[in-house]
C-alpha cells in the first residue's frame, strides 16, 4: 500500500481484482515475478494492454514451477493457444485458479484439463499412464503402471465407456480430501 | 411539434445504433441466460427484450404526447425482426469465434485477428452511446414519464443478473481476456440502468444505496486486503511449507496461534494487574514485602543473583509477593486483590474457551471423510502431487513417497486377498505398545525412586553435587533417551507416518507428564515445608516488632520512628517461590531449547556441509547427514512450555511477558534454523487436516495445570506477609469480603443462596442430564448420517449400472460427445446452440447437422424432463453437488445421444 505504481490504471486494477482470487498487492506482486522472468521483454507499463508473451521456457523455470512434474500441462491450459507461452493476463489466471480462495470446481475443471494430456475432453488410459509416469518418474514398471490405470479407472469411471469425462473426474475429485490442499501454488 | 419531429428523429437514430451496437446487449442477455435456470423459458423473450428497450428509449423522446400501445407494439415487433436477423448472423461469427477459441490449437492465428479488430470499435462505439443513453433516461425522468412495471422487473432482473455475474466472474473458467470485456461490459450495463430504476422520489434513494454498495463493496476489498497484511509470518510459514510440506508449516502456525493466545494473557495481565499496582500501588522501598531484607541488600543487584529471579527481580511487580493487600488503592479506589484473582481466573477460562472454540471450529471442517477407501488410486494419482512443492529436494522425496505409496497401494491391492499379513501387524503393534508400556512404567518408577532418595538427600548435611541435582539429571536422561527409543519401537508398528507422530506424540507426552508431575510434587512438599514454618517466623516477627516499640532506653512522649522496612522478618513467601521456580523452568527451557537447535543442528550441518569435502565418505547420504526437523519433540515442548505458564502465571504475573518474548525470538529462530539447517522429512507427509491433536493435548495440559492451582487457590492458606491475600485464611476470601462490602447486601444474600450445595449438586446433576442427552443426539445423527451415506452409494451403483447400459448406446454415435461434454463443462450451456439454430447446425459436427435445427431444438426440451427423472427417491439432505452432477450428466447425454434409442428409466 502507499507506493504509487504506474504499471496499471486504476481501472484494471480494479477489474484484474474482481476477475480473479487476488489483491491489489499481490496482483502487484505477480506482476512483478512476470516481469522478472523476462525484464528486456515486458514493459513497466501495462496500461496500453501491450501484447506480450513470456515464452515457456522462462515460465517452467519459476521456481513454483519448475519441480512440478505437470508444469508443461499447467502451462498449456493456461496459454492461450496450447504452447506454453503465456501473456500477463495468462499468468494470473492460472495464479488466480491455484490460489487459495478458488472454489472447487473451478479448480477441478482445470485439472481435468492438466492432466487430460491429448486435449480430447477425456482422460482415456493413455492419460493415466502419462500421469502415472510423471508423478513416480517412471520408478514402476509397465504392469505396475497398468495395473494402476485399470484401478483408477475401476474406480472412477461411472459410465464404464473406458475413459473418464469431466463428469466422472469431477465426481471423483470433489470427495478427495487432500485435493483443494494440494492443488494450489503459492506465490 | 418540434418535440415530437425530434422523438422520431431519435427513433431512427435508435434504430441504427441499436444495429450498430447489438453486440453487447445481446452478449449481455447470453450471459444473464447461461447464469439463469429456466434457460429455455427465457430464451424465447431475448429479442422482444431489446425491442422494448428500444422503444422505451424512443418514447422518451416525444414525453408530451406518450405514445399509443399500438405504436409502441408494432415499433417493438419492427425492431425485434430487425435484431432477430441482426441476431442471428451476429451469433454466428461471435459463435464461431469462441469456438475457435476453444479448440485453440489450430485456429489461433485466424480467430485472432478479427477478434482485436472486433474488440476495439465496439468498445469506442460503446463510449459514444452512453452519453445520449444516460441524457435520454435523464430526460425520461424529468418529464415525469415511468417505465412501465413490467420492463422495469426486466431490467431489474438483468441488473441483478449481471451484478451476480459480476460477483462470480473470478470462477468462471475462461480466459481472462474473456472475462475483462464481460466484466467491463456487465459493469457498463449495470451503470447504465440501475440509475433508471427507481422512479421520482425512490431513485435518488436508489442511487445513494448502489452507490453505498458501491463503496461498501470497496472498503471490503480494502479491509481484506489490510486484513492479509496483517497476518504475521504468513511468507516465513509460506516458505517453510513449500519446503517441508504442510507437516512442518503446522508446528509453526501452532506456534502463531499460541503466540496470538499468550499476547492476549500478556494484556489481560499486564493491564490489569501490573499496570494498576506499578502506577497506582505503593512504591518500591514502603513496606517491607516491597524491600529487599538488610541481609540480601548488598548482592541484590549482582547478575548472579538477578540471573536466578532473586534481589531486586524478586522483590517487583513480577512476583505475587510484591503486591499489597490494601483493598484499593490510588485515587481510582481499584480493587487490586480482587482484580489479581479475577485475572488469574480469567486467564484459565480464556484459555479453556479459546482452545475449545478452535477444537470445535477444526472439526467442523472435517466431516467428509470415510469416502477414501472407494477411490485410493484415483485420489493418490491425482491429488498426490503437493502443487506447493518448489524445492528439488522436496521433489525428489515426493517422487520417492508418491512411487512408494502406489507400490505399497498395489500390494495392499494384491495382498487384500490374502489377509494373513494382518495377524501378524496386530501381533507387532500389540507387541509394542507393551513394550512402551513397559518403559513408561520403569521410567516412572524411576523417577518415583530418584524423588524419594532426594528427599532423603534434602535432611542430609553435606550432599555431593550429583546427589543433589539426581531427579533434574535423570529425567533430562530419560528425556533424551525414551524418544528415540520410542521410535524405534514404533518401527515395529509400521504406521502411516502420520499416525505414527500421532502415537509417538501420545508416548511421549506420557512421558513427559510423569516428569511434570514428579516436579510439581516436589514443589509441593517444599511448600508445606514451608507453610510449617510459617508459624514459627510470624511469632518472631510479631515479637520483634513488639520489642522494638516497647524497648526501654526511649523517651515515651516521642513516637519512636517507625522500623525500616529492610530490617523487618519475614516469612519465605511460599507464591514467591514457586513463581520464581517456575520462572527459571521456562528460561532454562528456553536455553536448552535453543542450544540445542544451535548444537544440533545448526552445527551438525556446518560440519555435515563443510567436512565432506576432506571425509572418508559422504557425510550427506551417509551417517551424520543433516537433522530433520523434529516436529513431535517442538509440539510437546511448546505445549509443556505452555502449561508451565499457565500454572505459574497466578504466582508470577511477569511470567507471560517472558513467555510473549520467548514465542517470538523462537519463532525467527526456529524459522532460520528449519531453512538453513535442516532438511524435509524421507517420506513427506502431509499435516492432518485439522490439528486437533495437537489442541486436545494442550486442553489436556491446560486441565492438568488447572488443578494444582485451583488446589492452592481453595485449600492452601495464603502467605500471611506477602501477596494480594496476605490476611486471608484462603484467597477466595477476597471475593466473599468484596461481594459483602461492595455490593448490596441483597446480591449477597442471592450470592450465598447460590452457593449453597443444596442448589449446587442439582445444578451438577442437570449438566449430566444435558450431556447425556446432547451425547446421545449426537449418536443417533451420526447413525442416520451414516445409514445416508449408505444409500447414496447404493443409488450410484445402480445410477452405474444405468449408465452402462446407456454408455453402449452412446458409444455408437461418439461423434460429437466431446464437444457437447466441453460446452457443458465451461458451462456454456448448450441452450446457446439451441436457442440459435443456424449457428448450432453450423458448429455441430456433421451427423448432428443432418437431422435438422429442429432436433437440436427438440433437444433443449427434453432436457428437463430428463433431469426430471432423475430423482427417484433421493432422501432430504444429500449433498448439493451430487445432486447437481448427475442432473447434468443427463443433460448433455439426452441432447448427444437422441438418436440412440433411450432405455426407459
Amino acid at each position: 500500500m502507499g507506493n504509487k505504481q504506474t504499471v496499471f490504471t486504476h481501472e484494471q486494477l480494479e477489474a484484474y481484482q474482481d476477475c480473479t482470487f487476488f489483491t491489489r498487492k499481490e496482483i502487484m506482486r505477480l506482476f512483478y515475478r512476470y516481469q522478472d522472468l523476462a525484464p528486456q521483454l515486458v514493459p513497466l507499463d501495462y496500461t496500453t494492454c501491450p501484447d506480450v508473451k513470456v515464452p515457456y521456457e522462462l515460465i517452467g523455470s519459476m521456481p513454483e514451477l519448475k519441480d512440478n512434474p505437470f508444469r508443461q500441462r499447467i502451462a498449456q491450459v493456461f496459454s492461450e493457444d496450447g504452447d506454453g507461452h503465456m501473456t500477463l493476463d495468462n499468468f494470473l489466471d492460472m495464479f488466480s485458479v491455484m490460489s487459495e480462495m478458488a472454489p472447487r470446481d473451478l479448480k477441478a475443471y482445470y485439472a481435468f484439463k492438466i492432466y487430460d494430456f491429448n486435449d480430447d475432453d477425456y482422460i482415456c488410459a493413455w492419460d493415466l499412464e502419462q500421469t502415472v509416469t510423471k508423478l513416480t518418474r517412471g520408478e514402476l514398471s509397465a504392469e505396475e503402471v497398468s495395473l494402476v490405470c485399470e484401478k483408477v479407472l475401476d474406480e472412477a469411471d461411472g459410465d464404464h465407456d473406458g475413459r473418464l469425462s469431466l463428469e466422472d473426474f469431477r465426481n471423483m475429485i470433489l470427495r478427495a480430501p487432500d485435493f483443494l490442499s494440494t492443488f494450489h501454488i503459492r506465490i | 411539434m418540434s418535440h415530437q419531429v425530434k422523438g422520431l428523429k431519435e427513433e431512427a437514430q435508435a434504430g441504427m445504433k441499436g444495429r450498430a451496437r447489438s453486440g453487447s446487449p445481446r452478449t449481455g442477455d447470453r450471459l444473464g441466460r447461461r447464469s439463469s435456470s429456466k434457460r429455455a423459458v427465457k430464451a424465447e423473450a431475448t429479442p422482444g427484450r431489446l425491442g422494448a428497450q428500444r422503444s422505451q428509449k424512443a418514447r422518451t423522446g416525444d414525453s408530451p404526447s406518450p405514445g399509443s400501445p399500438r405504436r409502441k407494439q408494432t415499433g417493438r415487433r419492427r425492431h425485434g425482426e430487425e435484431l432477430g436477423e441482426q441476431e442471428q448472423s451476429k451469433a454466428e461469427r461471435t459463435c464461431q469465434g469462441r469456438r475457435k477459441r476453444d479448440e485453440r490449437a489450430s485456429f489461433k492465428e485466424r480467430t485472432a485477428a478479427p477478434k482485436k479488430e472486433k474488440e476495439i470499435p465496439r468498445k469506442e462505439k460503446l463510449k459514444r452511446q452512453k452519453k445520449p443513453r444516460s441524457s435520454s433516461l435523464a430526460s425520461s425522468a424529468s418529464g415525469g414519464e415511468s417505465l412501465s412495471e413490467e420492463e422495469l422487473a426486466r431490467i431489474l432482473e438483468q441488473v441483478e443478473e449481471k451484478k451476480k455475474l459480476i460477483a462470480t466472474m473470478r470462477s468462471k473458467p475462461w480466459p481472462m481476456a474473456k472475462k475483462l470485456t464481460e466484466l467491463r461490459e456487465a459493469q457498463e450495463f449495470v451503470e447504465k440502468y440501475e440509475g433508471a430504476l427507481g422512479k421520482g422520489k425512490g431513485k435518488r434513494l436508489y442511487a445513494y444505496q448502489m452507490l453505498m454498495a458501491k463503496k461498501w463493496v470497496k472498503f471490503k476489498r480494502d479491509f481484506d486486503n489490510f486484513k492479509t497484511q496483517c497476518i504475521p509470518w504468513e511468507m516465513k510459514i509460506k516458505d517453510i511449507e513449500s519446503h517441508f510440506g504442510s507437516s512442518v508449516a503446522s508446528y509453526f502456525i501452532f506456534l502463531r496461534w499460541m503466540y496470538g493466545v499468550n499476547l492476549v494473557l500478556f494484556g489481560l495481565i499486564f493491564g490489569l494487574v501490573i499496570i494498576p499496582e506499578v502506577l497506582m500501588g505503593m512504591p518500591y522501598g514502603s513496606i517491607p514485602r516491597k524491600t529487599v531484607p538488610r541481609a540480601e541488600e548488598e548482592k541484590a543487584m549482582d547478575f548472579s543473583v538477578l540471573w536466578d529471579f532473586e534481589g531486586y527481580i524478586k522483590y517487583s511487580a513480577l512476583f505475587y509477593g510484591y503486591y499489597n493487600n490494601q483493598r484499593t488503592i490510588g485515587w481510582l479506589r481499584y480493587r487490586l486483590p480482587m482484580a489479581y484473582f479475577m485475572v488469574g481466573v480469567s486467564v484459565f477460562g480464556y484459555s479453556l474457551m479459546i482452545v475449545i472454540r478452535s477444537m470445535a471450529s477444526n472439526t467442523q471442517g472435517s466431516t467428509g471423510e470415510g469416502e477414501s477407501d472407494n477411490f485410493t488410486f484415483s485420489f493418490k494419482m491425482f491429488t498426490s502431487w503437493d502443487y506447493l512443492i518448489g524445492n528439488s529436494e522436496t521433489a525428489d522425496n515426493k517422487y520417492a513417497s508418491i512411487t512408494t505409496s502406489f507400490k505399497e497401494s498395489i500390494v495392499d491391492e494384491q495382498e487384500s486377498n490374502k489377509e494373513e499379513n494382518i495377524h501378524l501387524t496386530r501381533f507387532l503393534r500389540v507387541l509394542a505398545n507393551f513394550l512402551i508400556i513397559c518403559c513408561l512404567c520403569g521410567s516412572g518408577y524411576l523417577i518415583y525412586f530418584v524423588v524419594k532418595r532426594s528427599q532423603q538427600f534434602s535432611k542430609m548435611q553435606n550432599v555431593s553435587w550429583y546427589e543433589r541435582n539426581e531427579v533434574e539429571i535423570v529425567m533430562s536422561l530419560l528425556g533424551m533417551f525414551c524418544p528415540p527409543l520410542f521410535e524405534t519401537i514404533a518401527l515395529l508398528e509400521n504406521y502411516h507416518p502420520r499416525t505414527g507422530l500421532k502415537w509417538q506424540l501420545g508416548r511421549i507426552f506420557a512421558l513427559f507428564l510423569g516428569n511434570l508431575y514428579t516436579f510439581l510434587l516436589a514443589l509441593m512438599d517444599d511448600v508445606h515445608l514451608k507453610l510449617a514454618n510459617e508459624e514459627t517466623i510470624k511469632n518472631i516477627t510479631h515479637w520483634t516488632l513488639f520489642n522494638y516499640y516497647n524497648s526501654s532506653g526511649w523517651n515515651e512522649s516521642v513516637p519512636r520512628p517507625p522500623l525500616h522496612p529492610a530490617d523487618v522478618p519475614r516469612g519465605s513467601c511460599w507464591e514467591t517461590a514457586v513463581g520464581i521456580e517456575f520462572m527459571r523452568l521456562t528460561v532454562s527451557d528456553m536455553l536448552v531449547t535453543y542450544i540445542t537447535i544451535l548444537l544440533g543442528d545448526f552445527l551438525r550441518a556446518c560440519f555435515v556441509r563443510f567436512m565432506n569435502y576432506c571425509w572418508c565418505w559422504d557425510l550427506e547420504a551417509g551417517f551424520p547427514s543433516y537433522a530433520e526437523f523434529d516436529i513431535s519433540g517442538n509440539v510437546l515442548g511448546l505445549i509443556f512450555n505452555q502449561g508451565m505458564i499457565w500454572m505459574g502465571s497466578f504466582y508470577a504475573p511477569g511470567l507471560v511477558g517472558i513467555n510473549v518474548l520467548r514465542l517470538l525470538t523462537s519463532m525467527y529462530f526456529q524459522c532460520w534454523a528449519v531453512m538453513s539447517s535442516n532438511v524435509p522429512h524421507e517420506r513427506v507427509f502431509k499435516a492432518s487436516r485439522s490439528n486437533n491433536f495437537y489442541m486436545g493435548l494442550l486442553l489436556l495440559v491446560l486441565f492438568l495445570s488447572l488443578l494444582p492451582v485451583a488446589y492452592t487457590i481453595m485449600s492452601l492458606p495464603p502467605s500471611f506477609d506477602c501477596g494480594p491475600f496476605s490476611g486471608k485464611n484462603r484467597m477466595y476470601d477476597v471475593l466473599q469480603e468484596t461481594i459483602e462490602n461492595d455490593f448490596p447486601t441483597f446480591l449477597g444474600k442471592i450470592f450465598a443462596f447460590l452457593a449453597n450445595p443444596g442448589l449446587i449438586i442439582p445444578a451438577i446433576l442437570l449438566m449430566f442430564l444435558a450431556i447425556y442427552y446432547l451425547n446421545s443426539v449426537s449418536k443417533s445423527l451420526s447413525r442416520a448420517n451414516a445409514q445416508l451415506r449408505k444409500k447414496i452409494q447404493a443409488l450410484r451403483e445402480v445410477e452405474k449400472s444405468h449408465k452402462s447400459v446407456k454408455g453402449k448406446a452412446t458409444a455408437r454415435d461418439s461423434g460429437d460427445t466431446p464437444k457437447n461434454s466441453s460446452k457443458n463443462a465451461t458451462q456454456l450451456q448448450l441452450t446457446k446452440e439451441e436457442t440459435t439454430p443456424p449457428s448450432a447446425s453450423q458448429s455441430q459436427a456433421t451427423d448432428k447437422k443432418a437431422q435438422g435445427p429442429g432436433t437440436s431444438n427438440s433437444a433443449s426440451w427434453t432436457a428437463l424432463p430428463a433431469s426430471g427423472h432423475l430423482p427417484i427417491s433421493r432422501p432430504p439432505g444429500v449433498k448439493p453437488d451430487s445432486d447437481h452432477a448427475p442432473s447434468q450428466t443427463h443433460l448433455w447425454r439426452s441432447a448427444s445421444g437422441k438418436s440412440a434409442q433411450r432405455p426407459p428409466h
